[in-house]
């Protein structure tokens, strides 16, 4: 058994370094979507102006109600089954822009409620000591505010980061090829490798792995800002 | 015309109106208490003299300047607003310290972001106020790392270093354990021999007495009583006057 799977083991890692670069890759579009995005989300959910926030809130609560799995059927299909206009394509390209779109949506309203939380968290009179002593708008932001934000997110915005990283699977659905197809693809029959399941179970070292690396990087990072309350 | 004048406030939120026309006058270097029951508007008074509140109506005047006309003001320029708050220093309740900077960056955040001065001197100025509040050794320690008294004293400091016209305290130490109350209490005393002029909140009768020039009582949005400190608390001449000291009296 080990044996075998020392012998078949040079390819199968060589696939699924291909495939866990293409998990990589959503991982890094998400966020650098994702993370500006929600911030424009959480502004239109506190806006003074009803029947923005009103509208926001609800397609946020829509969008976090309903399965991630769904919302990427939906976005991968609607546009070519339903509406026979298929605008992605039918190649890793155009799976990969729809997951992205996907996810970017998704997780955009899942960080959109931490930031409000974080934004409201830091208490009112913050913001009053800055205005009594002067300041501007922008200076008591960037200067007072900021930070207190930021430290108030860290711990909830790990969390979702690292479950992004195990969300990613899930782009399968729509043969994306992340590493949980690269590890399938031997269960088929590839390179000569066929009816085997451990490329499958050994998947999950790379998810470990790198939740891991990211755990250590966010204990750090609060680590830093633990200076103060 | 005195010092510093404010001229028939009125304020409301919504349906309820919290001052109900207040006016009182300040000459340079006096101290004003207010004292009065919970809910009597003083907080409202101290914010709307700091501008964090406009009022509806009503005038606010400092060196014979009129800065704020409640009838003409309300659409007021973000500039202009910080330019008017500077006349004014506010201490809260609460410190409201900026926790991520250490006491002498707490100091230093706003000269230094309004470039007042040269950053040595807005530096020195800094420990000096650090100093007159008696915290010397403990300038370079964070709000967390102190006491809700040395907490005070930063903020005291942190007020003191745009030079205010006037400075305004909000109950400084009602949120302080009573063994606290007294060190604060000093520092606020010990500036009064300066030409600084201030108005303090408070309920801290024998301070009151002590310290201020002129004592307002405040009831229901209105000044019920307005005097000097042996006018107030040896003869008091309302009904409200009299069952408020015999009550904090009785404390
Ligand atoms: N932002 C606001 N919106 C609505 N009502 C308010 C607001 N701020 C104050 N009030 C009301 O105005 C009244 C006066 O409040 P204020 O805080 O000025 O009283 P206070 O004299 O400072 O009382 P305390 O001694 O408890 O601090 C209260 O009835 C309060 O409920
Ligand atoms: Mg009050």
């Amino acid at each position: 058994m080990i044996q075998h799977i020392a012998e078949q083991f040079p390819t199968v890692f060589a696939a699924l370094n291909v495939g866990f670069l293409q998990t990589v890759k959503l991982f890094v579009v998400t966020l650098l979507g994702a993370i500006p995005f929600g911030l424009l989300i959480s502004f239109g959910s506190m806006s003074k102006i009803k029947a923005i926030s009103a509208t926001v809130k609800t397609v946020v609560w829509i969008v976090r109600g309903s399965p991630l799995m769904i919302q990427l059927l939906i976005i991968y299909y609607f546009p070519g089954l339903v509406l026979h206009t298929p605008i992605w394509g039918s190649g890793e390209q155009g799976r990969f822009i729809a997951a992205a779109i996907a996810f970017i949506i998704n997780y955009a309203c899942y960080f959109s409620e931490i930031y409000r939380s974080g934004i409201q968290g830091v208490p009112i009179g913050q913001t009053e000591a800055g205005k009594v002593l002067g300041l501007s708008k922008s200076q008591i932001f960037f200067k007072v505010t900021l930070l207190q934000m930021i430290k108030r997110i860290m711990p909830p915005m790990a969390n979702e980061i690292i479950t992004l990283v195990k969300d990613t699977s899930l782009a399968r659905i729509i043969a994306l090829q992340e590493v949980i197809w690269a590890g399938q693809a031997f269960l088929k029959g590839s390179q000569g490798i066929s009816g085997e399941i451990w490329p499958l179970f050994f998947t999950a070292v790379y998810y470990l792995a790198f939740s891991g690396l990211l755990t250590l990087l966010f204990g750090y990072i609060e680590k830093k800002l633990s200076y103060f309350r | 015309m005195a010092f510093f004048e404010v001229n028939n406030l009125i304020k409301s939120f919504g349906k309820t109106k919290v001052l109900k026309g207040v006016s009182f006058s300040l000459e340079k270097g006096e101290v004003l208490a207010i004292i009065g029951s919970s809910g009597g508007g003083k907080t409202t008074l101290l914010r709307c003299i700091n501008f964090l509140e406009l009022a509806d109506s009503g005038t606010i005047s400092v060196g014979g300047k009129v800065l704020y006309d409640g009838t003409v003001d309300k659409k007021m320029s973000d500039t202009k607003m910080r330019e008017m708050r500077l006349h004014f220093g506010l201490v809260f309740q609460n410190f409201n310290l900026f926790p991520q900077y250490t006491a002498l960056k707490n100091v230093m955040l706003a000269p230094l972001l309004l470039k007042i001065d040269r950053e040595e001197n807005i530096a020195s100025t800094a420990r000096e106020l650090i100093d007159r509040v008696g915290l010397s050794d403990k300038a370079d320690f964070y709000p967390c790392q102190l006491s809700g008294g040395q907490q005070q004293r930063v903020a005291i400091a942190r007020a003191l270093a745009l030079k205010p016209d006037i400075l305004c305290f909000d109950e400084p130490t009602s949120a302080l354990d009573p063994e606290l109350t007294g060190e604060v209490l000093r520092v606020i005393k010990g500036l009064k021999s300066s030409d600084s002029t201030m108005v303090v909140v408070t309920h801290e009768m024998e301070f009151a007495r002590n310290v201020a020039d002129k004592i307002i009582f405040m009831a229901d949005g209105v000044i019920e009583e307005m005097g000097t400190p042996e006018q107030l608390f040896e003869h008091p001449q309302s009904e409200k006057t009299k069952a408020f000291l015999s009550r904090s009296l009785e404390r």
